[in-house]
């Protein structure tokens, strides 16, 4: 039976009223936090591309629930179903929301018709991060990029989601790009709505 | 050189960068979930996060001393106080309460009434001895260890499995003595 005996006294987490999201904890919090969440993955793994892996997925749990948060808050439980919807969606409403900025840039790929690309010139997740030299193009972006994936893939857009550095002349640190491979479902459908 | 006052949690928290909470409530729940797949048993999953709240503590409490301006504790009950209304305050946007001494004062509670990291939370029946907030504990355990207090802190209270607040009792094992002199330094 639901809701009886000790263990249930607690308000079902769907009984209490969804939070505005105007909390805030301060950025060293997070900052230990996530170095953690790299630290302990790096003991899983004997690669580097086994470890963003481990990352994106971290991330890609965070995005399905961020996904299904922000709908029911900022959208009145509708959900974007055109790509240039979602991927404004992800750029502006989730970027606002967890970074607390619209994303920098999005823009479509000149070579390819499946690809786009959000650009961040300091991604909070690598604020505090260097990479050492022998773990070579290895990005925490990869949390990020999951992040994006979670979102798109639980809206019903399935994409390969990658994190890269990107010189940038005058910059002192690279920015960092989210590459977003759409499926060909994806596309097809997209063609199919005009 | 005058001592410079210590700064209250809320003045630290209001002049420190700070980042949306759901961020840090579901980046925490992803690695809850990832030590419950790699690890299995619940029992290791709460050694590990207490594990990782060490290891943030440790580093955590350079942080605090330099922002904060607190001196040296006179007692252990000053430590309580401070980290109730200055460290979590600084960190998690939250204070707690100091409650529950025991007689010798080497024993106390920290009640929190809010609590940043269980939104959007709720346990499994499958996972009912996890001790969700177990970060918690390896923070203030660690970062005391740094001002060479040996504490062991323990869950009382957890709302996640029923109770009607959160509970952290502190117990001070022993006050480990400085070393002098220090061995970097020769």
């Amino acid at each position: 039976m639901i809701g009886v005996g000790k263990m249930k006294q607690y308000t079902n987490v769907l009984d209490k009223p969804v939070s505005k999201g105007k909390q805030e904890v301060s950025l060293s919090a997070f900052a230990f936090l996530f170095s953690e969440i790299v630290q302990y993955n790096q003991t899983q793994v004997d690669n580097i591309a086994e470890l963003e892996r481990r990352l994106e997925d971290a991330g890609y749990a965070v995005g399905a629930r961020v996904l299904e948060l922000l709908c029911h808050r900022e959208k009145g439980n509708r959900r974007e179903t055109r790509l240039l919807g979602i991927l404004s969606f992800v750029h502006s409403t989730v970027w606002k929301v967890l970074f607390g900025k619209v994303a920098d840039s999005l823009e479509k790929g000149t070579e390819h018709e499946d690809e786009y690309m959000i650009s961040e010139k300091e991604l909070l997740v690598n604020r505090f991060i260097s990479i050492p030299k022998d773990m070579g193009t290895f990005n925490c972006g990869a949390f990020v990029a999951g992040i994006v994936r979670g979102v798109l893939d639980s809206a019903g857009f399935p994409a390969v989601v990658t994190a890269h550095f990107v010189p940038v002349e005058g910059l002192l640190r690279p920015r960092t790009t989210i590459l977003i491979k759409f499926a060909e479902e994806v596309l097809k459908r997209e063609a199919r709505l005009g | 050189m005058p001592a410079v006052p210590p700064r209250s949690g809320e003045a630290i928290f209001a002049s420190a960068e700070r980042v949306n909470a759901e961020l840090f409530t579901l980046t925490y729940g992803a690695i809850v979930r990832q030590l419950i797949t790699d690890l299995e048993e619940v029992d290791e999953v709460n050694k590990q996060l207490d594990q990782m709240g060490y290891n943030i503590g440790v580093r955590l409490i350079d942080e605090f001393l330099a922002k904060s301006n607190v001196t040296r504790c006179v007692d252990f009950k000053e430590t309580a106080e401070v980290i109730a209304k200055v460290g979590f305050k600084m960190f998690l946007g939250v204070s707690a309460t100091v409650t529950n001494w025991d007689a010798e004062g080497t024993t106390c509670s920290f009640v929190l009434e809010d609590n940043p990291l269980v939104d959007f939370v709720e346990l499994p029946d499958t996972c009912q001895g996890l001790h969700y907030c177990n970060v918690l504990n390896g923070v203030i355990r660690g970062a005391l260890e740094m001002v060479s207090m040996k504490t062991e802190v323990t869950w009382i209270r957890d709302m996640l499995r029923g109770d009607d607040t959160y509970e952290l009792q502190v117990k001070l094992l022993k006050q480990i003595p400085e070393e002098y002199p220090y061995k970097d330094d020769e």
